[in-house]
């Protein structure tokens, strides 16, 4: 059951691709970006345990920290670009 | 069942990697980017390399995205093409991929034993490890006890790249914007929700970075990953909170100070261990019992590196946030 | 015996929702509407999947390292979703269904 859980979460990260690639706005690629970002943790989770290493689960809390500050960070500048680009 | 893992991720590497050239949006292809580390950090990590893929997620995925964007903001968005020849360029391309390809073929098979790899010190470092330095963690005893000079060189590498950024980029005082209470100076200061939770997380962010800096040791961590992590945190608040709260924090001399001082720190261990009897980075000296002492070495010399790639970051970040672009 | 059932069902029912959500990302129609499925599912997905380790490894430290990351998770997927929607919605990004956009701050 292991597997196929592995194997749904990395067909979502080929279709959470297919969006990033796909997306007509900014922000669709975002959203693909945080999904992405969130099956990664699963995906390292999963295959963690089923490697029988509990001790690399540090990878997936490390990242589900940093793809947080990686969706703010795009909403903070995106903000500041549009400030600057609006018409004075 | 790994293999097949392994294969599917690379070929959505391949796609992400294909889809960042073809792309004339920048911004677009540092979304990507992000994307193609994380690729690269499950691809690291399926193929059990857990400290590569834990720096690659913090710093590839992490610092290097925030880099890119303020960068980004500063700037057009669309590629600008040059115009010239395109040929010259694709031929050299695909003549170095296919001498690459062919020199694949004679390479030994994952994991094979008797690959020549596995012949030389491989197997002394991982024989030695448990009895000259009792550290579970190979990675950590090869880094910083073993092959401590090479890691000297990285860390006076990433002090010359902060030094060599702040330079070009950063004035002596951080420029006032000239609009008043714009964006740049305001952060997300205005967006309640990403502000309450985040102030809360940057806590948690922080001590997960001490964590696995002490806790190198024994599972996968150490000063590089802790640097980038830590520095993720006080880049947060600086998004949140604005450039301005984020520099009165940590200002520019505290940032050049421990830039330095972890350098310092590195090449003061190894000069003690010149003092006391050995060679330079000789860490069997430090304490009266050569285990103890290695483990001492090690513990100081990793902490010179967190120091060193948590104050990096986070100048490099100030220097790009803090400008406005050309109006 | 019953752990295990449940933990089977578990991960089977997470699988599927992530999977819906993959699906929900890539077909709906609008940015809204994919936002819609994208954080629920990565919600749901994630506390089946998670839990469905966690009841395997039993009472250990990976339980309580997963339970960390169950907590990140449900504390920063949410915030993300709204921030998200949030900056959309003021740089004038219509919803459609005729209501008007905010305007910019």
């Amino acid at each position: 059951m292991y597997y196929a859980a592995t194997a749904a979460i990395l067909v979502t990260m080929a279709l959470a691709l297919t969006r990033a690639l796909l997306g007509p706005t900014v922000y669709d690629r975002v959203l693909a970006v945080n999904m992405f970002g969130t099956k990664t943790v699963l995906l390292v989770s999963i295959v963690a345990f089923l490697s029988g290493r509990p001790d690399f689960l540090d990878l997936a809390l490390a990242y589900a920290l940093i793809n947080f500050v990686g969706v703010l960070a795009v909403l903070a500048f995106f903000q500041k670009k549009r400030h600057y680009e609006r018409p004075r | 069942m790994v293999t097949l893992f392994g294969l599917v991720l690379l070929t959505l590497l391949v796609v992400t990697a294909v889809a960042i050239v073809i792309t004339p949006n920048l911004f677009v292809a540092v979304m990507l980017m992000s994307i193609f580390s994380l690729l690269m950090a499950a691809t690291f990590f399926i193929l059990d390399a857990a400290d590569v893929a834990l720096t690659e997620a913090a710093i590839g995925a992490g610092m290097s995205t925030i880099l890119f964007l303020s960068a980004l903001a500063l700037l057009a968005e669309r590629e600008q093409r040059s115009p010239g020849r395109k040929w010259l360029p694709i031929a050299v391309v695909a003549l170095t991929t296919l001498t690459l390809i062919y020199a694949t073929f004679d390479k030994p098979r994952l994991g094979d034993p008797s690959a020549p790899v596995h012949q030389h010190v491989a197997p002394w470092y991982l024989e030695q490890s448990p009895v000259l330095m009792e550290m579970s963690n190979v990675v950590t005893a090869v880094l910083a006890g073993f092959r401590a000079y090479d890691t000297l060189g990285e860390v006076l590498v990433i002090l010359t790249a902060g030094l060599g950024v702040m330079l070009i980029l950063a004035n002596g005082r951080p420029e006032r914007s000239r609009q008043g209470s714009a964006p740049v100076a305001g952060g997300l200061r205005h967006h309640l929700v990403p502000r309450v939770v985040g102030q809360l997380l940057i806590p948690f962010i922080v001590l997960f970075g001490l964590y696995l800096q002490f806790h190198g040791e024994f599972g996968p961590g150490g000063g590089f990953q802790a640097g980038a992590i830590i520095a993720v945190g006080i880049v947060l608040h600086s998004l949140l909170e604005g450039e301005a709260a984020g520099r009165a924090i940590l200002p520019t001399r505290v940032l050049v100070g421990l830039m330095t001082g972890g350098a310092l720190l590195f090449c003061a261990v190894g000069i003690a261990g010149m003092l006391l009897g050995g060679n330079f980075l000789d860490y069997a000296v430090l304490a009266v019992d050569p285990v103890a002492g290695q483990q001492l070495g090690i513990h100081l010399v990793e902490a010179g590196v967190g120091i060193t790639v948590t104050s990096t970051l986070v100048a490099a970040f100030h220097a790009f946030a803090d400008r406005e672009p050309a109006a | 015996m019953i752990v295990d059932v449940l933990s089977f069902v578990m991960l089977a029912l997470g699988g599927f929702f992530v999977f819906m959500g993959g699906l929900g990302a890539l077909r709906l129609p609008d940015l809204y509407t994919r936002m819609h499925a994208a954080s629920l599912t990565d919600s749901l997905g994630t506390i089946l999947t998670l839990g469905g380790i966690m009841l395997q490894s039993g009472w250990s430290l990976a339980t309580v390292k997963l339970l960390t990351i169950l907590f990140f998770l449900m504390l920063t997927g949410p915030t993300a979703s709204y921030a998200l929607a949030n900056a959309a919605l003021l740089s004038a990004h219509d919803p459609g269904a005729g209501t008007a956009p905010a305007t910019e701050t």
